[in-house]
């Protein structure tokens, strides 16, 4: 069990209480107890003026980001939920949900196992994520089958609306990289805020991302100055544990001149009967010569086998590469959420900056995912490259959509798209929606898609040497998937492969 | 050990009878031939031994050490010790040899309640039974048969085989597309692996490869049954002559 003796490097901010970091820190021991009972406060619910103030003041913030606050929400007041992806969204009323929870004091019942969900029991015992989070937590890597040394990780753990701590601060002052949260960063840091915040995806961008600028309470921030790698991966933990409570986090990551970063972001949430809201945002700002890696395993609960509950996803997540030779690379698992609708993009402003963007989305049972990525290509010999890996089974629609587009000022570019669907069953489905648009002579831009379903002869044949089905479905999936798993850092590659296993579970026979 | 009593089988659509009454006993450390021109069901009765789908049987029995082998599913078939080595080994693309191979092993062992390979025991394990069948680390990290020529595949399935240890081996000619070299390289294999509790099917349309893996007892199979019985000679005997005497024998 870890405990805050084993992990000297926490540093908890002021105002969390003792038994809310045990508890998250416990989580990894505690495994039974999935959904953590712990007392909450709440804002009330529902959201108007008077609430988005009072999350303001909640965090203390300064007079500029109430402002900020109140702007975004009087514009998404207007919007409308836009209606393009290939989704069918229930009706969500957006005033039956809690805007604000955090943690008061813990209050965890023991509970007996007959209490829990087999099921679920079964899931997380196999998945190894209570010990993930344990060891993240503590801020030690490297057991399993990872022969190597143990990796440090720096971790901010935001729990529903909170972040509850950080790891390694003091290591990573020592070269200047600002890592903390971002309710902190708006306090500690707000020349940088003021200058990046909304920067990439404005308030106003969409729907979900004008909420997200009115609501959010909490987030991860990073600044790497000039010059700098980072000495060690940055994650961030995402846990949604109260009912019917949204989270709308915000990060923000600054790559200055010639940076180097990599940032690994988890989430998980209890299941729940009820579908619960997240939408989120995240701005990745890249200036000259610096480079950012964002690696996101998702394993929210996506509902069960009738598609009763889960987390409805709407995210949006951007990079600019604002300055010349910035590179991003984004590699995200998209296991969990009942419904999602994220694309994680990539502005190549700079001249010779490069986007990459690996891709696994998998739907089972009644999940539909619609995601992709934009390829924005503005500056002179910009390079992409998209590796799509989708999976559908079940009763599951999965979409990919891209954008990709060249203007006239970026010469000389290119980009490359593999998109691969893989069908598990007869009832699901795959769909890919590129939209390719190239304004100048001299680019180019390739786009190679396939569509096929687990082989028969494939499983017979892991089955003649002893795999069960759902074991070798597993395998030859993470054979297709083999390119982005060996994308994802090391700390996600084997969570990755297990996760790949359980969400298909039930997808055959 | 292996024992098949009067085995009907159809295609599962209905439209086609293959085997019409098979009788087989292949005893515990015996080698066992079948033969016979093609057609005669050779692959489908390994088919139906090891549970693949398509088939349905409509009479009859098959079972491994006393236990009902038509009762269970493939992988547990595999855990109770049947080994098909198939004619045409399935690519898997991106799923390297090692993972495959490892997946397999701890499968079964978990299916009979046995401890899983650690990492390190199963690489020793591995490199050990790959070098004596010269099968080079190269291999063992690509992906499964993705790319391999045909004697790497069917090396591959030797591999599996010696790593596997499995009671029954059914070879669905192995032969067939093989070099002489490469046949040798298989046979000794095979012949490595001959154990006083192990048996082997060895179906196959050519005498050669039964010149190294030497049988104790040959069928002739023909039109879903085994219509002749008899010692090694009887190879030679179909090599020499064809199957023409023997059928016109049972014709009789």
């Amino acid at each position: 069990m870890a405990d805050l003796a084993n992990a000297p490097e926490l540093e908890v901010r002021e105002g969390v209480d003792r038994e809310t970091v045990e508890t998250v820190q416990n989580m990894g021991s505690y495994k039974y107890g999935w959904d953590t009972e712990i007392e909450m406060e709440y804002a009330p619910k529902g959201i108007n003026e008077d609430i988005v103030r009072l999350i303001s003041q909640k965090n203390e913030e300064p007079e500029w980001m109430t402002d900020w606050r109140l702007k975004a929400f009087r514009r998404w007041q207007d919007m409308k939920q836009p209606e393009w992806a290939m989704l069918t969204i229930p009706d969500i009323d957006f005033q039956d949900v809690y805007y604000y929870a955090r943690p008061k004091s813990m209050a965890v019942k023991p509970k007996s196992l007959d209490e829990v969900d087999p099921k679920l029991l079964a899931t997380y015992s196999k998945l190894g994520i209570p010990l993930k989070e344990q060891m993240i937590l503590a801020g030690v890597e490297g057991a399993g089958e990872s022969p190597a040394e143990a990796r440090k990780v720096a971790v901010d753990a935001v729990f529903d609306s909170v972040s509850i701590g950080t790891t390694f601060k003091d290591e990573l002052a020592k070269a200047g990289v600002i890592f903390c949260s971002i309710s902190e960063a708006i306090k500690e840091h707000p020349e940088l805020v003021k200058q990046y915040l909304g920067s990439v995806v404005p308030a106003g961008d969409n729907f979900y991302s004008a909420l997200n600028a009115a609501v959010f309470s909490d987030g991860s921030f990073v600044y790497i100055p000039p010059g700098v790698k980072c000495p060690m991966e940055l994650s961030t933990y995402f846990r949604i544990n109260a009912e019917n409570t949204g989270q709308f986090e915000r990060t923000l990551i600054i790559a200055d001149k010639g940076a180097y970063v990599s940032y690994l972001e988890g989430c998980t949430a209890p299941k729940r009967d009820t579908a619960q809201l997240h939408a989120a945002v995240v701005e990745i700002v890249i200036l000259e010569d610096a480079e950012v890696k964002y690696s996101t395993v998702q394993n929210w609960f996506p509902g069960d086998e009738e598609g009763k509950g889960g987390i409805y996803n709407f995210v949006t997540k951007r990079a600019d590469c604002r300055g010349d030779r910035a590179k991003i690379m984004w590699t995200q698992v998209e296991t969990g959420s009942a419904i999602t609708w994220k694309y994680p993009s990539c502005i190549l402003r700079g001249d010779e900056s490069q986007g990459e963007f690996y891709s696994i989305a998998i739907a089972n049972n009644m999940q539909q995912a619609d995601t992709g990525t934009k390829m924005l290509h503005l500056g002179k010999n910009t390079r992409s490259r998209i590796v799509s890996k989708g999976i559908s089974a079940g009763k599951a629609q999965n979409t990919y959509r891209g954008q990709v587009s060249m203007h006239p000022k970026a010469t000389n570019s290119r980009n490359y798209t593999q998109c691969d669907s893989l069908l598990i069953g007869s009832e699901c489905g795959a769909h890919t929606v590129p939209y390719i648009e190239v304004k100048n002579n001299s680019s180019r831009v390739e786009h190679e898609a396939t569509t096929s379903k687990v082989d028969d002869d494939q499983l017979f044949y892991c089955r003649a040497r002893g795999m069960d089905e759902e074991e070798a479905v597993a395998l030859v999936v993470n054979g297709f998937c083999r390119e982005v798993l060996q994308a994802l850092p090391m700390e996600f590659a084997m969570e990755a492969q297990s996760l790949v296993a359980i969400s298909l579970e039930g997808s055959v026979g | 050990m292996l024992e098949i009593k009067n085995l009907h089988a159809e295609l599962e659509d209905g439209s086609k009878q293959i085997l019409k009454g098979v009788d087989l006993t292949v005893p515990a450390g015996q080698v066992h031939a079948i033969m016979g021109p093609n057609g005669s069901g050779k692959s489908t009765l390994s088919y139906v031994l090891s549970g693949r789908d398509g088939y349905e049987v409509t009479e009859g029995a098959a079972s491994l050490n006393g236990e009902d082998l038509l009762a269970m599913e493939p992988e547990e078939r595999a855990a109770a010790g049947l080994f098909l080595a198939f004619q045409y080994p399935v690519e898997i693309p991106g799923v390297g040899n090692l993972t495959f191979l490892r997946t397999a092993v701890n499968a079964q062992r978990k299916a009979r309640g046995e401890e899983e390979l650690s990492s390190g025991d199963f690489l020793k394990l591995v490199r050990e039974k790959a070098k004596t069948l010269n099968i080079d680390a190269e291999m063992l990290k690509r992906p499964v048969n993705v790319g391999f020529s045909g004697g790497e595949k069917k090396r591959n399935e030797i591999l599996q085989m010696a790593m596997l240890e499995p009671k029954m081996c059914i070879l669905d000619e192995t032969d067939s597309g093989l070099d002489v070299d490469a046949m040798r390289l298989v046979s000794e294999g095979v012949n490595a692996l001959r154990a006083p509790d192990r048996s082997f099917l060895v179906i196959t349309h050519y005498q050669r490869l039964l010149d190294h893996i030497r049988p104790d007892v040959v069928h002739i199979m023909y039109n879903g049954r085994i219509i002749k019985t008899g010692g090694p000679e009887l190879a030679l005997e179909v090599e020499k002559n064809g199957y023409a005497d023997l059928l016109a024998e049972v014709a009789e």
